[in-house]
């Protein structure tokens, strides 16, 4: 009964367009969000942030930005992994070189560079489709990890072949390095990852959203109604680069604190991604963070029941998540593909009309 | 009626000089002559019909004009000047815009996401100032909004507006082509058989929206048609195609009663 | 003539062979797309699970072994037999086929008619399940394949060719594995493309290939040719799997050739079995070539990781359809 719609008539266009059109969804927005920059800091505790909250809120970034690409305008992407190997070590070599400047730009910084990595890689787009573009992806991918791996400038020389992220503070308070409160952690990633969102969710609405999702759905026919198809997917590619290029020097600067390039940047980090935009929802905001959500908590879960209750070796846990993950992947693609996004869209109609059946 | 003088119809509405001019067209795919030499104009405000039987060569002429396939031979002029050879957008963003044969919409999104689509070439803000959204991005949505709005009335699709164009049944797909293409505000409208697949009721409604087009808008319509009853009836002149060639090119009587026209494509009343 | 040059020539026939042996994995995906247009990611992982089963058979495993005493508490490895080699690859052949039959009846049957980009991301779901499977049923650890298949360098061919250069070069240095690859190889494509051509099945595969609903309308049983093809991909995949197995190995990166039959994709284009042969040569000697001219003295070495997709890339630029694939006219 809550949940209504009825008497709720908008009177301008911008009203009707907005975001959440049913008041309830207006309420639990702002809800989440004050619940998320001004209670959950003060609870929580370094397991929390290392385990589940830091890792979801990067990886969430990383999945509009791949959600962009790939979900609103149809590209496929394997290259994620690559591109926050960019973001990565772009951060690391502006905070090497300019120590005085802060993070917060250096992070951006980082996500123009590699916005503009993406573009150039994402110029083969315009004479290669589908799977072909999937492997001109994937081109990049062993490209950029061969790349940081050989081309010792790209690590300062180190004999290690690791970058390390040296202490940095944002109003006084450390954010990368090991003194670092996991309050901190957390809270520079959600203010990265709301800014991210707000951009995405304006972007998707507006004319560019529109065009990539014309190409998605019919290339040809949108050239012919006046899409220009090279700027339109450059465009994707570059956005969608940016927000992926910050959620890795974020993953690199804050998360991890030191990588190597080929365990942490990996092929399976692409996989790992596009798994979470296809069970999220392709072509969802809310997908991209559902997605992210559930396989951060899947293998937590996982190793919470096998190991610890169920008293299973590791390995054997780290095999079973490999099928269980499999396993959801094709039963989404089969059930529902449009993702755990389409699930809640479905659960929402079905609440609006409650007690009603229909 | 002859020369390129405007004049006033009928039925009051002006035709003014020649809009488009396809001159000596030929489009060949690898050994296949699909167009042969063809010249016909359209002028601005008339309702030009281009039939023929199945294969003639109607939609790829429709092509040539998008600018989706570049002739082998020939020149197209558009307003006066010459149409240097360009992509599909670019022909889009001098005004021209169309429907499909078989429907072309984007299935992955609302009917009004759909119209908005046909906004395209008229949308200018920059990628920052959609990001940011509020002022400029929101004031031009909320601007062309009101334009796809008036489609909509004009189209009375309201009810269906934030359908998924999948659900939609052919004939209110075929009407929410039509909006896109109208949405645009084009000088000139290419119709790809509009009436196909439609009982009589839809062609009559089809047929009312068209003529309203034309009417109220001025806008320049071309369109290809196999239903001859829909052809006269619109039509202020027709182009007759078959096998590539032009074999009939006047108002619609004068097709009717022109023998080479009769043999391949109307044919005879048995009694 | 000079020792370089020869050394040229013989990074070019170790490149031809390794080729072969790409052409063997993309020869599966090559089946699959053809009859069903499902791009199969799952092909490197399906040569993996196959040379496990072999090993695993043969040496006697108990298939999930780790999961039941996980489970159970008990302590077994082992059943205690030996199967030979022939008896093994028998009953693996069979597990293939089940196995074939299984992704077929419980994931293709329902995504029928979708679009490839959904169907694509299945076979990563398969491939990661797969996987998984695979190391539930035999474990994770390297596994040697003791098949009694020819390995090391060829003495014979040394000899050979040992007066051809002059003092400073020792002869061509060929695995005799490599050998017998290219051999089976090549078996195996001319009875592939004799059973594509000269059966009905294979006759029913093309058509299946060409049009689903033309090839319903008379008769054909898609379920049928579908259970088929990737059963053949399968073995396919076993050969591939025994192949590469042998030579280093049965282990998790046998997986990751799977993406290098990708590029060999690109350039023979997806449906043309011996389209796969060449462009998996082409790759094969491209990529050994690169590295011996440029990439390991000016490059730092290692350029085999990447290089093939880039040829790929490069190649795809100029013609999307690959070497031997179809021009892709577009109607609008």
């Amino acid at each position: 009964m809550l949940y209504r719609e009825a008497g709720d008539f908008k009177t301008s266009y911008k009203a009707d367009s907005q975001t959440f059109p049913i008041a309830f969804d207006r309420w639990r927005y702002w809800a989440v969000l004050v619940i998320a920059f001004c209670v959950v800091p003060f609870f929580v505790n370094a397991y929390w942030a290392n385990a589940i909250l830091v890792p979801f809120l990067i990886y969430a970034i990383a999945a509009i930005g791949l959600n962009i690409l790939t979900g609103y305008c149809g590209q496929v992407s394997l290259g994620t992994g690559g591109f926050m190997a960019v973001g990565a070590y772009a951060c690391y070599k502006l905070m090497t070189s300019f120590p005085d400047v802060s993070i917060v730009i250096h992070i951006i910084l980082a996500g123009g560079i590699t916005a503009a990595v993406g573009a150039a890689f994402g110029l083969p787009s315009l004479r290669i489709k589908g799977f072909y573009l999937a492997v001109a992806t994937l081109a990049a991918q062993f490209f950029l990890v061969w790349m940081f791996n050989k081309v010792s400038w790209f690590y300062n020389y180190s004999a290690s072949g690791q970058i390390n992220a040296p202490e940095r503070f944002v109003a006084g308070i450390a954010v990368t390095g090991p003194n670092t409160a996991p309050w901190a952690q957390y809270m520079i990633c959600l203010v990265f990852l709301t800014i991210c969102a707000l951009i995405a969710r304006n972007l998707t609405r507006g004319t560019i959203g529109r065009s990539w999702m014309a190409i998605r759905d019919m290339d040809i026919a949108a050239e012919i109604i006046g899409v220009n198809p090279l700027k339109a997917k450059l465009t994707a590619f570059a956005v969608s680069s940016f927000f992926i290029g910050i959620s890795g020097a974020l993953f690199f600067a804050v998360y991890l604190g030191a990588v190597e390039v080929g365990e942490a940047f990996g092929i399976q980090k692409s996989f790992l991604v596009l798994f979470m935009i296809i069970i999220g929802g392709l072509g969802s905001l809310f997908g991209s963070f559902a997605g992210a959500a559930f396989l951060v908590l899947l293998p937590v879960a996982l190793k919470v029941i096998g190991v610890d209750l169920l008293g299973w070796p590791t390995d054997l846990v780290a095999h079973l998540q490999l099928v269980i993950v499999g396993a959801l992947i094709m039963f989404f693609l089969i059930k529902e593909p449009h993702g755990l996004a389409q699930l809640w869209r479905l659960a929402k109609e079905k609440l609006r009309l409650w007690p009603f059946p229909y | 009626m002859d020369g390129a003088a405007p004049y006033v119809t009928a039925d009051g509405r002006q035709i003014g000089g020649v809009l488009m001019d396809m001159r000596g067209i030929t489009l060949r795919f690898g050994g296949v002559e699909a167009i042969k030499n063809i010249s016909f104009d359209i002028r601005e405000g008339e309702i030009r019909a281009i039939i023929g039987p199945n294969g003639a060569g109607k939609s790829s002429m429709l092509n040539v004009i998008s600018g989706f396939y570049h002739p082998q031979d020939g020149e197209v002029w558009f307003r006066g000047e010459q149409r240097k050879p360009m992509k599909p957008y670019q022909v889009a963003r001098l005004g021209i815009a169309r429907t499909f044969q078989n429907i072309a919409l984007f299935e992955g999104m609302s009917v009004l996401d759909n119209i908005m689509t046909g906004r395209l070439t008229h949308m200018k803000t920059g990628l920052l100032a959609q990001a940011i959204w509020k002022g400029r991005a929101e004031a031009e949505e909320v601007a062309n909004r009101e334009i796809v709005e008036k489609v909509i009335d004009f189209l009375e699709i309201q009810a269906i507006r934030k359908t998924p164009v999948g659900r939609l049944p052919y004939g209110l797909k075929k009407r929410v082509e039509l909006a896109r293409a109208l949405a645009a505000e084009p000088k000139l409208l290419l119709l790809d058989e509009p009436m196909a697949g439609m009982n009589v009721e839809e062609k009559e409604d089809m047929s009312r929206f068209i003529l309203d087009v034309n009417d109220e808008f001025g806008t320049t319509i071309a369109l290809i048609e196999h239903d001859m009853g829909v052809v006269m009836d619109l039509s202020d002149r027709v182009v007759v195609m078959d096998y590539g060639r032009k074999i009939g090119d006047g108002t619609p009587d004068e097709v009717r009663n022109n023998q080479e026209v009769i043999d391949a494509y109307l044919g005879v009343a048995h009694d | 003539m000079s020792a370089d040059f020869l050394y040229g020539i013989e990074v070019i026939i170790n490149g031809l062979m390794a080729g072969v042996l790409y052409a063997l994995v993309a020869l599966g995906f090559v089946l699959i797309f053809k009859a069903s247009g499902i791009f199969n990611f799952a092909q490197g992982v399906m040569a993996l699970f196959a040379a496990l089963t072999l090993v695993g058979i043969m040496e006697g495993q108990v298939p999930f072994a780790h999961l039941i005493n996980a489970v159970f508490g008990t302590s077994i490895h082992h059943f205690g037999w030996q199967v030979p080699a022939i008896l093994a690859i028998f009953l693996t052949v069979l597990v293939m086929i089940a196995f074939a039959w299984a992704v077929q009846h419980f994931v293709f049957r329902h995504l029928v008619g979708q679009e490839p980009i959904i169907l694509f991301m299945a076979t990563i779901g398969l491939a990661y399940f797969l996987e998984g499977v695979g190391d539930l049923m035999w474990g994770s650890s390297i596994r040697t394949l003791a098949l009694g298949l020819p390995q090391g360098g060829s003495i014979w061919v040394e000899e050979m060719t040992n007066g051809l250069g002059g003092d400073d070069f020792y002869g061509f240095f060929i695995d005799k594995l490599d050998m017998v690859a290219t051999l089976v190889a090549l078996v195996l494509v001319a009875g592939l493309v004799a059973f594509a051509q000269y059966t009905k099945q294979g006759c029913a595969m093309r058509a299946v290939a060409d049009d689903h609903q033309a090839a319903l309308s008379v008769g054909i049983s898609l379920s049928y040719i579908w259970v088929l093809v990737w059963s053949l991909a399968g073995i396919v995949a076993l050969v591939a799997g025994v192949m590469w197995g042998a030579k280093s190995g049965v282990q998790f990166s046998l997986s990751l050739i799977a993406l290098k039959a990708l590029p060999v994709l690109m350039l023979g284009g997806f449906t043309s079995i011996p389209g796969a042969i060449v462009g998996g040569m082409i790759i094969g000697v491209g990529e050994k070539l690169f590295e011996y001219t440029i990439g390991a003295p000016y490059l730092g070495g290692a350029t085999e990781n990447w290089f093939a997709y880039m040829l790929a890339l490069v190649f795809l630029v100029f013609r999307p359809q690959g070497l031997f694939g179809e021009r892709i006219i577009e109607r609008v």
